[in-house]
């Protein structure tokens, strides 16, 4: 790093000491200069976002019109409870105040609303350079791919990162496309490159060439994913009701994907199908480990991960899967 | 979601926090919003500037306010209708004794230091209520389950424990920056600005005893009519030029060694400035005492920078300066602290003015600071996967669900399968001294040794106990307590100060004795052995404890990044700093996980678990236990899914 890099403030030099500590000035300094997109404020997303202003990001854009309901704020502990204040606004407008708090020196602020942009899927390409990272939840299949095909069309690299929490369960996927970052081992710094797919490469790769221990909740993940689409459903509404229709359309995938059925049981499916409401401590964990991938894609420091992560709390069991097609 | 029996475990759950900091403030958080409605919580932190970075329930206009009622507020603001009773108090304090405990379904902490852990450990224990443990440095973490004749205690295992060095390392042949550090910090500083009546040595040993010691007698008083800039050189001539000189004198200390380089102002230095009266004007412009500072005043900005020799010199004679123009009345009874800018400047140019002389390399301010001051690394993001963690154990607690209980373990890098490690916990250890009754062993010197290094060294050092109440037969030999008459107080007070066989009920070999903490209803027998001699290297409290699990010596290394401290030796202090503010000390038992992997099962490692497992316990643990390591990995059980579940080996 040469003296041309703007030096932290005495300020930031006090509040960020401990976390300077584990990652360096360095990587402090690039936090600071980054802009990160976060859309769909659940309990999740919202754990992410307090994490990544506490450790100093430039600026956060928050995307979520949907009004307030019980459901939407059952993890959220963004939105004060007094119900004047809750009346006629966005969650994103609702969630914007404390995070200013968690940290003034990070810029906070609300997405313009989504009726002049349309849905997060007709969002322009240029609407996501400004960003280093964008982080979305609570979408549809088709909005996924749309907006990570945006992030890849970009000039400069922009990290991409999906979060799904359903029941006590969670899903991270990572797409920092070609990435390098440098790692310290055995005390020498080394250099390393990585090539991720995009969100649509990953899920394209035939399921019967995945590892036989393919993560469970991988599949189920597809499973429900699809059903949503053909069922035109609005991402996160799903029942206990439709475990029929989606036991029906998990028997055809694996026919046609030449998998055994048992690598998707129906309780994984119940469970994941029947939670409207979020696990707290499931949001906290995954929340976590999302803000410190964000962290080290950001400051290029540390084995980032590549590029699904799966939490299950039932079993405490966290998987790392890199799902890529076998050909690139 | 929680189902339906979680729902009505926690909502009729009284949960008792220890600790409102680092992972305190997210677990608060994350207890909140997973519906529990009744929660104690214990802190006895005020809120500091470095804690905002991740206790997020904390703001500026905070700063110096109680954790545990500050948290309170910031989480009755989204969640208005639960109970939250904060304690402003020290967790050790007698009004929480066993019967406050026994009010609890689940005890949580969140705590930093291992004395107030060991004493969570043994109420809980005593009022048999379960226990969730937790720690983080940096990217790392665990969080454990301790439920009384089902699972170990938090005892049950070797603890880290700060790391100490011999006394000679530090005053002669220091060889690694941290033992300039201690050099600086408890000798110097100490010597100049602190109790001028403690006994250390800090002219260096040397065979003509007699030559120094007469020059030692008043070199550190300030003569009368002695000129500020005269004494800080003189000083400075002193303990890194004559005493180096001396030191070389002893040719043994360094046929092995690399030769220190005696430094002297005058070799470092311009000549003593002429128009001294210039500075001192300077000088006193600032007059809030903790602002005061030397880099200031010389022009150095950026604590992070690497000062030269010259540098360092010019900060140690200015740090001196300024601690006798702008606080002289505090001169006498200072102590290190790392929050105190001035002396931290102080103890980082004299340690490396010394590091200079020994060939050691030099650090930066930054850096210093975060060795001397015990500084643990510190993120939010380990904090709330920690505390999820913590809340997913305290539900099956609650639900009484012995068969999921996991101690998991936070890894830091994700390269392979492998981020969250959850193993099975362990049985309780039939040899441990709190959960099971087993007596131990001391040997000691009963001639020699005064019952109050047996007090200090071994029922508190050691055993942890705070109250303790020492028999021998019925015979009461030592207890402290406000309720006792001025005869015992003195009687005890007298006691302390004999030798052991010269007690009124004399300890000698063979003797059993019998120590108490009525607080912590913790019993425990000390069977004496005496023994004359001891090494004086590597014993030299001249006792060894056995039966009792020993502190392993544990050497953290981060290497997260660049500009961290290359040495960030978070335990490395020759005085452990229980009011440091962060969450001290990852649990160093991995070692054992791995090795007694036979009976014990590392239930949920994927089948790629490689590197990670052993090279975190591998950093974790003491260089004896590398070898084990090697030899019994590969009899851990992998329990897989239905196609893989073979013996694995973790390495």
């Amino acid at each position: 790093m040469g003296k041309e890099c703007e030096e932290l403030t005495e300020q930031e030099t006090a509040i960020y000491d401990r976390q300077i500590r584990v990652w360096g000035v360095d990587a402090q300094r690039r936090l600071s200069k980054s802009h990160i997109f976060v859309s769909g404020l659940k309990g999740t997303v919202v754990e992410f976002c307090k994490n990544i202003v506490l450790a100093g990001v430039g600026s956060l854009t928050l995307n979520d019109d949907r009004f307030v309901t019980e459901e939407l704020l059952s993890a959220n502990f963004l939105v004060p409870s007094d119900q004047n204040v809750t009346r006629g606004k966005s969650l994103a407008e609702l969630c914007c105040e404390s995070p200013k708090d968690f940290n003034p020196m990070v810029s906070v602020s609300v997405n313009l609303p989504l009726i002049f942009l349309g849905d997060l899927a007709s969002f322009d390409v240029e609407f996501f350079q400004k960003f280093d990272a964008v982080v979305i939840s609570c979408c549809s299949l088709l909005t996924k791919k749309s907006v990570n095909a945006k992030c890849r069309k970009l000039p400069r690299r922009v990290a991409f990162d999906h979060v799904e929490c359903r029941d006590s369960c969670g899903e991270i996927f990572v797409d920092l496309q070609n990435y390098s970052y440098s790692k310290k081992k055995n005390e020498e710094t080394i250099e390393c490159q990585l090539h991720y797919p995009s969100f649509e490469e990953a899920t394209e790769v035939p399921w019967r060439s995945l590892p036989k221990r393919m993560s469970k909740l991988y599949f189920a993940m597809r499973v429900i994913e699809r059903f949503e689409v053909l069922e035109k459903r609005n991402p996160i509404d799903t029942s206990a009701d439709d475990l029929p229709n989606v036991l029906k359309l998990r028997k055809e995938l694996c026919e046609a994907q030449w998998i055994n059925e048992s690598q998707i049981p129906d309780s994984l499916l119940e469970r994941l199908l029947a939670s409207k409401h979020e696990f707290p401590p499931v949001c906290a964990i995954v929340g976590g480990v999302l803000g410190q991938e964000v962290i080290k894609a950001i400051s290029g420091k540390g084995d980032p991960l590549k590029n699904f992560f799966f939490f299950d709390a039932t079993d405490g069991k966290v998987i790392i899967e890199d799902i890529s097609n076998v050909n690139s | 979601m929680a189902s339906e029996e979680q729902l009505a475990a926690i909502k009729g759950a009284k949960v008792l926090m220890v600790g409102a900091g680092g992972i305190g403030c997210e677990l608060l958080k994350t207890l909140a919003l997973s519906g529990f409605e009744d929660i104690h919580i214990i802190d006895m932190d005020t809120i500091e500037v470095s804690n905002l970075n991740r206790q997020f329930l904390f703001r500026q206009k905070h700063v110096g306010q109680s954790k545990a009622k500050v948290a309170r507020e910031a989480v009755l603001k989204f969640r208005p209708h639960i109970r939250i009773t904060p304690y402003h108090a020290n967790v050790k304090d007698p009004d929480f004794n066993v019967d406050f405990f026994k009010q609890f379904n689940v005890v949580l902490n969140g705590l930093d230091n291992l004395d107030a852990r060991r004493h969570v450990n043994r109420l809980c224990l005593a009022s048999g209520v379960p226990l969730v443990e937790s720690g983080t440095t940096g990217f790392l973490g665990q969080v454990t389950v301790h439920v009384k004749g089902k699972t170990e205690c938090y005892e049950c295992q070797p603890k880290p424990a700060p790391k100490t060095y011999p006394v000679c390392t530090i005053t002669s042949t220091p060889s690694k920056f941290v033992h300039c550090i201690v050099w600086a910090k408890d000798l110097l500083f100490t010597k100049l600005f602190g109790d001028k009546n403690q006994d250390n040595d800090l002219n260096v040993r040397s065979t003509d005893a007699s030559s120094s010691s007469e020059h030692a007698e008043d070199v550190f008083e300030r003569r009368a009519d002695e000129d500020i800039e005269q004494y800080g050189r003189r000083i400075y001539d002193h303990v890194f030029g004559y005493n180096i000189e001396v030191a070389l004198r002893n040719e043994e200390t360094w046929k092995n060694r690399n030769r220190p380089r005696p430094l002297y102002t005058k070799d470092v230095l311009p000549p003593q400035p002429v128009e001294q009266n210039g500075n001192k004007d300077k000088a006193s412009k600032t007059c809030d005492p903790t602002s005061v500072s030397a880099m200031a005043y010389l022009g150095l900005k950026n604590p992070q920078d690497l000062w030269s020799l010259k540098e360092n010199s010019e900060v140690f004679l200015e740090a001196l300066k300024l601690f006798f123009l702008k606080r002289e009345k505090e001169i006498g009874q200072l102590g290190f602290d790392k929050d105190d800018q001035l002396a931290v400047e102080f103890v980082t140019s004299a340690a490396n003015i010394r590091a200079a002389s020994f060939g050691i390399p030099l650090h930066s301010l930054f850096e210093a600071k975060g060795i001397a001051g015990n500084i643990v690394h510190a993120v939010a993001t380990t904090n709330a996967i920690i505390a999820g963690l913590i809340v997913l154990e305290a539900m099956k607690v609650l639900q009484n669900d012995v068969k999921s209980y996991r101690m998991t373990y936070c890894l830091e890098h994700s390269s392979r399968k492998m981020l969250l490690m959850p193993v099975e916990p362990f049985e309780p250890n039939k040899s441990c001294y709190v959960c099971s009754e087993t007596p131990l062993t001391l040997e000691i010197n009963t001639h020699r040794s005064k019952l109050r290094d047996f007090v200090e060294k071994v029922v508190k050092a050691k055993l942890g106990m705070s109250l303790p109440l020492i028999m021998h037969g019925v015979a009461l030999l030592y207890e402290v307590g406000d309720d006792l008459e001025e005869d015992e107080v003195a009687n005890y007070a007298a006691n302390l100060d004999k030798v052991l066989s010269e007690l009124p009920s004399p300890v000698t070999g063979g003797t059993i004795l019998t120590v108490e903490d009525l607080q912590q209803e913790l019993k425990c027998s000390i069977n004496i052995k005496h023994r004359e001699e001891f090494d004086e290297e590597k014993e030299p409290d001249e006792m060894v404890l056995s039966g009792w699990t020993p502190a392993l010596a544990a050497e953290k290394k981060t290497k997260t990044s660049d500009n961290g401290p290359s040495s960030s030796n978070a335990s490395q202090a020759v005085q452990p700093e229980p009011e440091d503010d962060d969450e001290l000390e990852i649990i160093l038992k991995d070692p054992e996980i791995l090795s007694a992997g036979n009976k014990r099962k590392l239930s949920d490692i994927s089948n790629t678990a490689d590197s990670e497992v052993s090279r975190v316990t591998g950093e974790m643990q003491t260089k004896s236990h590398v070898e084990e390591d090697d030899t019994h990995t590969d009899t851990i059980m992998i329990d897989g899914n239905s196609d893989i579940s073979k013996k694995k080996r973790v390495q």
